[in-house]
């Protein structure tokens, strides 16, 4: 499921991969059961190539890793967080355009 | 790509314009598809589909658009993922403005469907997706075992409240009328079933909660009676409304925003033809956007032959 330029970010590994990450980092929480989820996979693929070096971007797996959703408060997927600095810069619910979702990345870098 | 000119370029890609992209690739038109994220529309989220032909033992609605995608992959139906935001009209050829590129065609196919309607309720922007939710499939699981609403008597709001009994046997259904709209079958299954509890002829004022939904003010339409319910969850399904903003000013629509055709699914700007449940219609299924998917290629077929 991870491509070339998307980590996989688990409960165990959130802290370091993302809250500590030096760049902005970019979090789709998503599961297999949820059909707008892989709707927008597609989109976080590219955008994951298209910010290489800039943006770290990581798939969290809500089934396997309930921990970190529930600290954010996320009861819908997918959801898309962009941290910065180990904080929330933006978030955003459901299945949104790539225009959408690049504003918000232009926004936060 | 973007100095070509097609033959036909369809924007959306559920039912309706797979559809029609599968009869266009089949006449061998030089067609493209264009969707806003990847093809399936609002049926990718339908949890599971039992009144289209061919499936005995009914489909999930994502297995269903699936498949119709591969079909379309068969035959070789270009797909580019962009967002067109707006049309213009200068001589015959179409042209189609995207946050990533300009399209031109010599025929239009829309079948850009509807997005779901929101109720306009204090707290509903607030917490959306932090309880308030337009997709049982995406968050029922979020919900195992806690008090949930469902708004909405429609087909949609019916289906979605049976869906989630899977993970809670408490269900209120807030429904503005005395009794559902929905088709029988699921009307029968609904009140048939001990874990959905209807509330009849009573709308939410408001969603309460401010990390979390913690309840919903309800209120009896003759105003006999104002609760809050100590619901975690609320399931908005009130209705839908045509994706045409980005046609507006350049299309005739009638009041509602859907699309006006004649009988050939053509609009009454020549060349430009219209699908699916964006179009102004009385009847909304899967099985009649595919039928005017094919009806609308054909409709293009005899456009493109007269030029």
């Amino acid at each position: 499921m991870v491509e070339k330029n998307i980590i996989e970010v688990n409960d165990a590994n959130f802290q370091n991969e993302i809250l500590k990450a030096s760049a902005p980092a970019l979090v789709d929480f998503w599961a297999p059961w949820c059909g707008p989820c892989r709707a927008v996979a597609p989109v976080v693929e590219e955008l994951a190539n298209q910010f290489q070096g800039q943006l770290k971007v990581g798939k969290l797996n809500v089934d396997d890793n309930p921990k970190t959703p529930g600290q954010y408060g996320i009861r819908a997927i997918p959801t898309l967080i962009l941290f910065k600095n180990g904080m929330v810069a933006e978030q955003i619910t459901g299945a949104v355009s790539k225009s959408t979702l690049e504003a918000a990345i232009k926004k936060t870098l | 790509m973007e100095n070509s000119i097609y033959d036909l370029i369809i924007v959306g890609g559920g039912p309706a314009g797979l559809t029609a992209g599968l009869y266009a690739r089949r006449s061998r038109l030089n067609t493209l598809l264009i969707e806003r994220l990847i093809p399936g529309g609002q049926v990718t989220t339908t949890d599971w589909v039992d009144n289209y032909p061919g499936f005995p033992d009914g489909i999930s609605g994502f297995e269903l658009v699936d498949r119709m995608r591969r079909q379309t992959e068969r035959f070789e139906l270009p797909v580019i993922n962009d967002e067109i935001v707006s049309l213009s009209l200068q001589g015959p050829d179409k042209t189609l403005n995207g946050t990533q590129g300009t399209y031109k065609t010599k025929t239009l196919i829309i079948a850009s469907g509807t997005v779901h309607k929101k109720l306009g309720v204090p707290g509903e922007g607030l917490l959306g997706g932090k309880g308030v939710s337009y997709c049982a499939t995406c968050d029922g699981p979020f919900f195992k075992d806690q008090e949930i609403a469902v708004v909405g008597g429609g087909d949609t709001a019916v289906q979605e409240a049976l869906y989630l009994t899977r993970f809670t046997q408490k269900v209120y259904m807030i429904h503005r009328r005395d009794q559902l709209r929905a088709v029988r079958i699921l009307q029968e299954k609904a009140l048939a079933n001990p874990a959905i509890q209807p509330i009849w002829n009573a709308v939410v004022e408001s969603i309460l909660g401010t990390d979390q939904v913690e309840g919903v003010q309800i209120k009896k339409l003759d105003g006999s009676l104002r609760q809050t319910l100590p619901v975690q969850g609320v399931f908005i399904f009130v209705g839908n409304q045509p994706h045409t903003d980005w046609l507006k000013g350049t299309l005739p629509l009638d009041p509602q925003g859907y699309i006006p055709t004649n009988e050939h699914l053509a609009t009454p700007i020549p060349g430009i033809f219209a699908a699916g449940d964006v179009r102004q219609k009385q009847f909304r299924q899967i099985s009649t956007a595919v039928g005017d998917g094919a009806t609308a290629v054909f409709a293009v077929e005899r456009y493109l032959e007269a030029l």
